[in-house]
């Protein structure tokens, strides 16, 4: 744990013994990376900063940052819901199990755990549709690929994962056919050594195009340093890395979200619910498309974009085969979000097309 | 799965690079180890040149400024080491042990404000013509500063310690630090100089890995590159050009296991993610299988505390 985590927290918990802000709501928060990774996490806080500024003395706030998936983030959370926390927010798929059982200890805490899918009295799930993400940079890069090889890098075989990647692979295949996508598992969603080989790895290999879906800038770094590569940011813009090679970005826009459920704790309205919003709520936002993007392109991938967001187009819309030829979606019919392994919130195989296997 | 993909000349030029931080902190554990010190400190000192170089060189913007600042990190905390064993007597192995754990904390406050940050570009080897030749241009002639550095670095050591009194003295203190001692020695200082470089050379590993490999710091980021390279010490046998091997070895594996993943070989990822570690205990089995022949290149004062007046 980090220093001023622990000040601040020492410092949350001397006001609260002294009783005179008894009156402020108590918000925590359980990062999974380092607030300064300029991704997931770093939008994350962005969301926090944004509570603190929508209620100013009404609240409170506490974060732990580089928290472990595992039973490490058993013990950050209870000593957050010890510590008079009203709401805690868990932001990592690997929180799941724990703070379920947290939530059991404590019910009069609420808590939200985002990307997950198990609920509760006092759980809530939030995600956002970063495959509409996806989406968008898939027709970019099947644009934009000279080699017709595109990267990959993922982090954990999930179903969030891999809606991305079968996301962003039909939207390439539909605007380039001999589109090819390399993937490479990092096996983690923050270790800047570990994606920078990656993305190495894929560009030796030939790709001019990388996508990642692990939260540092490195696999930026290394697109720059190779040159002629594009990438986009993940989780956050990562605009220091424009305009190239980041051409564009998914930026996830937790702060209204945060805002409005602490609100609903304030006034006592809070209710387990299930969120799973996209481009058109404005929790995904696509970054700007970059000058290194010809017009055209940047032209059909806004437009895409659009019809995201007003809902009058599916990322998933039939006909659609699984990798084993198998038919997933008839002609115009669309995915469900959850229908068990069938469905989006679930998905675990890859579309037709992708010639690697899905690891177990 | 296409492994044609897999381009050998790439292959090769990228396990360079992938291998340098850990070749630079082995070679500089060698020296320690042939001077008859057990500095399982490693780690640490590569993680305080890591955050002490990448600092140096966001601050100054200049990476060479970066690359002394790790060696001048990593020696620094290498004497806290070398006072505690060769002046307070302390176990190596308790304090070699004390000392990462250290570098890890001490490392992970300081780089606080450094999450995230850009670090200038250091400069790669680019000479016309020649880093155009096929195959040889890649492997040979297209690196940043730091692959020669290691590289001259373990024909340095190779040399000193077989050409030179000085290196024939660090091997007999290594060796017997009593009969050294007997001949007027100073047993003390040559080892405390030995821990020394030892400490700038791992400084210097964890720059090539916050500077050039990633480059960007992260907080535990040298996730175990110091225990790989005392591993590689011991594969090596103690000798300066079997360093060089096993450290291309342990780079060679960590590129090839993504290479494979790339090229959708469907071996399970955490069986090649495993496999360096593997191959270190099986080395280290084969060995110790064969006892006259450990024996025969351990320095025989590994390890062995020190004082004048036994």
């Amino acid at each position: 744990m980090k220093l001023k985590s622990i000040l601040a927290i020492a410092l949350l918990a001397m006001t609260a013994a002294t009783g005179t802000l008894a009156d402020t709501t108590k918000v925590g928060f359980v990062y999974v990376g380092p607030v300064g990774d300029g991704g997931w996490t770093y939008e994350h806080d962005k969301g926090r900063e944004a509570v603190v500024a929508a209620f100013g003395d009404k609240v409170e706030t506490m974060y732990v940052e580089s928290v472990p998936e595992g039973p490490d983030a058993e013990r950050v959370m209870t000593d957050m819901a010890l510590k008079g926390a009203d709401l805690i927010f868990t932001t990592s798929f690997g929180y799941m199990d724990q703070t379920i059982n947290v939530a059991a200890k404590f019910p009069n805490v609420k808590f939200e755990h985002a990307t997950g899918y198990k609920q509760s009295d006092n759980v809530s799930v939030y995600s956002a549709r970063f495959y509409e993400g996806r989406a968008v940079q898939g027709h970019i890069a099947g644009h934009m690929t000279k080699s017709n090889i595109v990267g990959y890098i993922g982090s954990f075989p999930i179903p969030e994962v891999i809606r991305g990647i079968n996301a962003a692979y039909i939207h390439a295949k539909a605007v380039n056919p001999d589109v090819q996508f390399k993937i490479i598992w990092a096996y983690t969603w923050f270790d800047p050594t570990k994606e920078a080989d990656a993305a190495k790895v894929l560009i030796e290999q030939g790709a001019d195009v990388v996508l990642q879906h692990t939260d540092s800038t490195a696999p930026q770094a290394a697109a720059q340093a190779a040159g002629n590569v594009i990438t986009f940011g993940q989780a956050s813009d990562m605009a220091a890395y424009g305009p190239k090679p980041r051409v564009s970005s998914i930026i996830d826009n937790w702060g209204p979200y945060y805002i409005a459920r602490t609100q609903a704790v304030m006034d006592g309205t809070w209710a387990s619910t299930s969120t799973w919003d996209g481009i058109g709520a404005g929790m995904v936002g696509i970054g700007e498309i970059t000058s290194a993007v010809p017009a055209d392109v940047k032209a059909s991938a806004e437009a895409l974009r659009d019809s995201l967001a007003d809902g009058s187009y599916h990322a998933f819309t039939g006909p659609l085969n699984k990798q084993d030829g198998s038919v997933w979606l008839k002609a115009g019919e669309t995915a469900a979000d959850y229908a068990g392994p069938e469905g989006l919130a679930e998905m675990g195989f890859y579309l037709e097309g992708l010639d690697s296997e899905v690891p177990n | 799965m296409d492994l044609s993909a897999i381009s050998p000349t790439l292959l090769v030029a990228s396990l360079m690079v992938a291998a340098t931080p850990i070749l630079l902190a082995a070679i500089g554990e060698l020296v320690v180890e042939k001077s008859g010190v057990l500095n399982l400190g490693v780690e640490g000192m590569m993680i305080m040149g890591a955050i002490s170089g990448f600092a140096a060189a966001v601050l100054t913007g200049s990476p060479m400024v970066g690359f002394l600042c790790a060696a001048l990190g990593g020696a620094a905390l290498s004497i806290i080491f070398a006072i505690l064993t060769q002046y307070f007597l302390s176990n190596q192995v308790a304090t070699g042990l004390a000392l990462t754990l250290f570098g890890l904390g001490l490392s992970a406050m300081l780089g606080q404000s450094y999450v995230g940050i850009k670090p200038p570009v250091s400069a790669k080897l680019e000479l016309p013509l020649i880093s155009d030749i096929p195959v040889m241009g890649p492997i040979l002639f297209s690196h940043d500063f730091t692959v020669y550095a290691a590289l001259t670095l373990v024909a340095g050591v190779w040399w000193f310690l077989k050409y030179t009194r000085g290196g024939l003295i660090l091997r007999a203190v290594g060796e017997s630090h009593d009969a050294a001692h007997a001949l007027g020695y100073k047993v003390v200082r040559v080892r405390i100089l030995a821990i020394m470089f030892g400490g700038a050379c791992a400084g210097l590993g964890g720059a090539a890995l916050s500077l050039v490999r990633v480059p960007q710091w992260t907080e535990g980021m040298t996730a175990g590159s110091g225990w790989i390279a005392l591993a590689i010490v011991v594969f090596a046998s103690w000798k300066p050009a079997r360093v060089l091997l096993g450290a291309y070895l342990f780079g060679g594996v960590a590129v090839l296991q993504l290479n494979l993943q790339a090229a959708g070989v469907s071996i399970p990822v955490e069986y090649l993610s495993m496999s360096p570690y593997l191959i270190t205990i099986i080395v280290l089995v084969v060995m110790s299988a064969n006892r006259s022949k450990l024996v025969l290149n351990a320095p025989a004062a590994l390890g062995r505390v020190f004082h004048a007046s036994r």
